[in-house]
């Protein structure tokens, strides 16, 4: 199965995405992980003004399947959310990278993104998880 | 119940199935001593007998079709229109089982569709789920659905005194170990300010009944000025309210309710000694995700055609696990579909003629009792079909009374819910209610005054003996 990949954008292990735009880090779902999930019905972000803690939960996404935690893959304060998928949630499976961020965050330790695969990496982890899980 | 006849050629073949000679053989397995042991019974009775004996028993019952009732207090005697009966005792219908998969038939999600869109038409609000448990459990599962718009930020939950004392208890219960706290139980009875001064920043939500359990009815006014309160604190506004009363009164969407759930009870399902009852869930739009129970959408086949569809479906059960909030996923099936036969067949104006005879009863039975010496009615404000009045004697006394002379099944005793409402009754009045079952009432009243004085008197003299002796 191939899958999309944002090169600018780097990933976490749970599939969360994050690309740095200027002083502000964009966060959202990769393309596999909508794959997974199936049809998306309800996305539950956090509110404007919390903190975020990498690794730790930050909203839920709902399929017809299945609801799943998205975890935080960057600390840091949220200072917008995308209110637009209240409405339309089905952005996340049409179009993980852009229209369907999730949060954008001040990241408050710019050295955790390090921490994260960059594009080709996350592929290859993708590739493995595939073989692994058999989906 | 069916008769299914078990002849010998069938007994035969089902041997033959399961491979056994005979039906003794199935029991081989239990030591031969303890196959048959001694029971004390009675000889055994002809049917004829049996349906004599069990006949005398049953009429040892009291029933509503023998007894006049004036008690209400959560649970009501209103008119069922036989139609209910003979539609939900259909086959496609009858089960005890709640049908809650996805395969789940058409027609009854059709028939749940029905009911949901007469619930949201009569409550004045969005959409309605399919149904709760009771009264109860719904208003419980507004907490919960209040908590969770609140993020867990909002863990504090006002809880109406005259909100019915069981519901309180409920959400209570469920409440226990969430970290959750109420306010608002210990506050004047019937003052609304007083609840709306408690709306705080941490506030999910606040829960009153309309009309309350004490009777008093809340006008559209006095609903919409503390929903506008509970609002610019940012909580929820949750009301409890007899959908008989919407027949006649202003639905809580049109005064601001987030929630407007309570018992389905008095619509189309009979007192049937407590249960099984049906609790009504309707709520805005925006916050569906957040309740729990399930919603069923109308939609379009491939082909085009109209069809129906678990829109939010038992997503507790077996979508969000252990996200779920509540772990609510059924709903009470067959009450919903009588609720729903109920409306149908009452019809807009047969709704408003029922709330109408309860209202007009219960003010002239309301007008007799007050004018009885020793009885007063206490409720002030408006009132729809239930109304306080103080008594002379205590009320259990009164009640034993009404019902062992006069036939008559009494009001609540408010005594053991409201310390300071001792030796008050709550009475309660519908269009089940004839002028002669309310003019016996206040006539049996008024004797009990009597003989309370006479009884007084006597014991003075008594008393007087003894003093003299």
């Amino acid at each position: 199965m191939a899958y999309k990949f944002d090169a600018k954008a780097r990933y976490a292990r749970s599939h969360e995405w994050v690309r740095v735009e200027g002083d502000v880090a964009v966060v959202g779902v990769s393309d596999y992980a909508q794959h997974l999930l199936s049809d998306i019905v309800y996305v539950e972000l956090p509110e404007v003004g919390d903190t975020l803690t990498k690794g730790e939960s930050m909203g839920t996404v709902e399929s017809v399947k299945a609801a799943e935690d998205a975890y935080a893959p960057v600390s840091g304060e949220v200072i917008e959310v995308n209110t637009e998928l209240e409405d339309n949630p089905e952005w996340v499976n049409e179009d993980p990278y852009n229209k369907a961020w999730l949060i954008k965050v001040t990241l408050s330790d710019e050295s955790e993104l390090a921490d994260l695969m960059d594009a080709t990496t996350y592929e290859a982890y993708v590739q493995e998880e595939e073989e692994k899980g058999g989906h | 119940m069916d008769y299914i006849p078990n002849t010998d050629a069938d007994r035969d073949e089902m041997l033959k199935v399961v491979g056994v000679k005979s039906v003794d053989d199935l029991f081989a397995d239990v030591p031969e001593k303890l196959r048959f042991p001694k029971l004390d019974l009675p000889p055994a009775l002809t049917e004829m007998e049996m349906l004599q004996e069990l006949q005398a028993l049953g009429d040892e019952n009291d029933d509503l079709n023998h007894i006049a009732c004036f008690l209400g207090a959560g649970a009501y005697n209103h008119f069922v229109p036989k139609v209910v009966d003979s539609i939900i005792s259909r086959g496609e219908f009858y089960t005890a089982y709640t049908p809650y998969q996805p395969e789940i038939s058409q027609g009854t999600l059709q028939a749940h569709f029905e009911y949901q869109s007469m619930i949201a038409a009569l409550t004045g609000m969005e959409v309605s789920n399919v149904s709760h448990y009771d009264g109860a459990t719904a208003v419980a599962e507004a907490v919960i659905q209040a908590l969770q718009v609140g993020r867990g930020k909002r863990l504090k939950v006002v809880l109406s005194p005259t909100l019915n004392p069981q519901y309180r208890e409920v959400v209570h219960t469920y409440i226990q170990g969430m970290g959750v706290t109420t306010v608002g139980e210990d506050a004047p009875l019937g003052d609304l300010d007083a609840l709306a001064s408690l709306a705080e920043k941490d506030v999910a939500c606040v829960i009153v009944q309309n009309p309350d359990f004490l009777g008093r009815l809340y006008t559209r006014g006095e609903m919409q000025a503390l929903a506008d309160k509970v609002h610019a604190a940012g909580a929820l506004f949750v009301v409890s309210v007899d959908p008989v009363s919407l027949g006649l009164f202003t639905p809580p969407g049109h005064y601001g309710a987030d929630v407007a759930c309570g018992e389905g009870q008095p619509l189309g399902n009979t007192l049937s000694f407590g249960g099984p009852y049906v609790g009504f869930y309707a709520m805005k739009l925006d916050d569906v995700r957040k309740s729990a129970g399930r919603i069923v959408g109308e939609t379009v086949d491939v082909d085009g055609k109209r069809g129906y569809v678990l829109t939010l479906s038992t997503r507790e059960q077996h979508i969000r696990r252990d996200k779920a909030s509540s772990n609510i996923c059924s709903n009470q099936a067959l009450n919903a579909l009588a609720a729903a036969i109920h409306m149908a067949a009452m019809g807009k104006h047969g709704l408003r003629k029922a709330a109408e005879l309860s209202y007009h009863k219960a003010h002239y039975a309301a007008a007799l009792i007050d004018k009885l010496e020793g009885y007063a009615v206490k409720s002030d404000g408006l009132f729809f079909k239930e109304f306080i009045i103080q008594c002379p004697q205590p009320v259990a006394e009164i009640n034993q009374r009404l019902l062992d002379e006069w036939g008559i099944l009494g009001g609540y005793d408010l005594g053991s819910d409201y310390p300071e409402l001792d030796g008050h009754m709550l009475i309660c009045v519908t269009e089940m209610n004839n002028r002669a079952e309310i003019e016996a009432l206040a006539e049996a009243l008024a004797g009990m005054s009597a003989i309370a004085t006479e009884d007084l008197e006597g014991q003075d003299e008594s008393n007087d003996v003894e003093e003299v002796a």
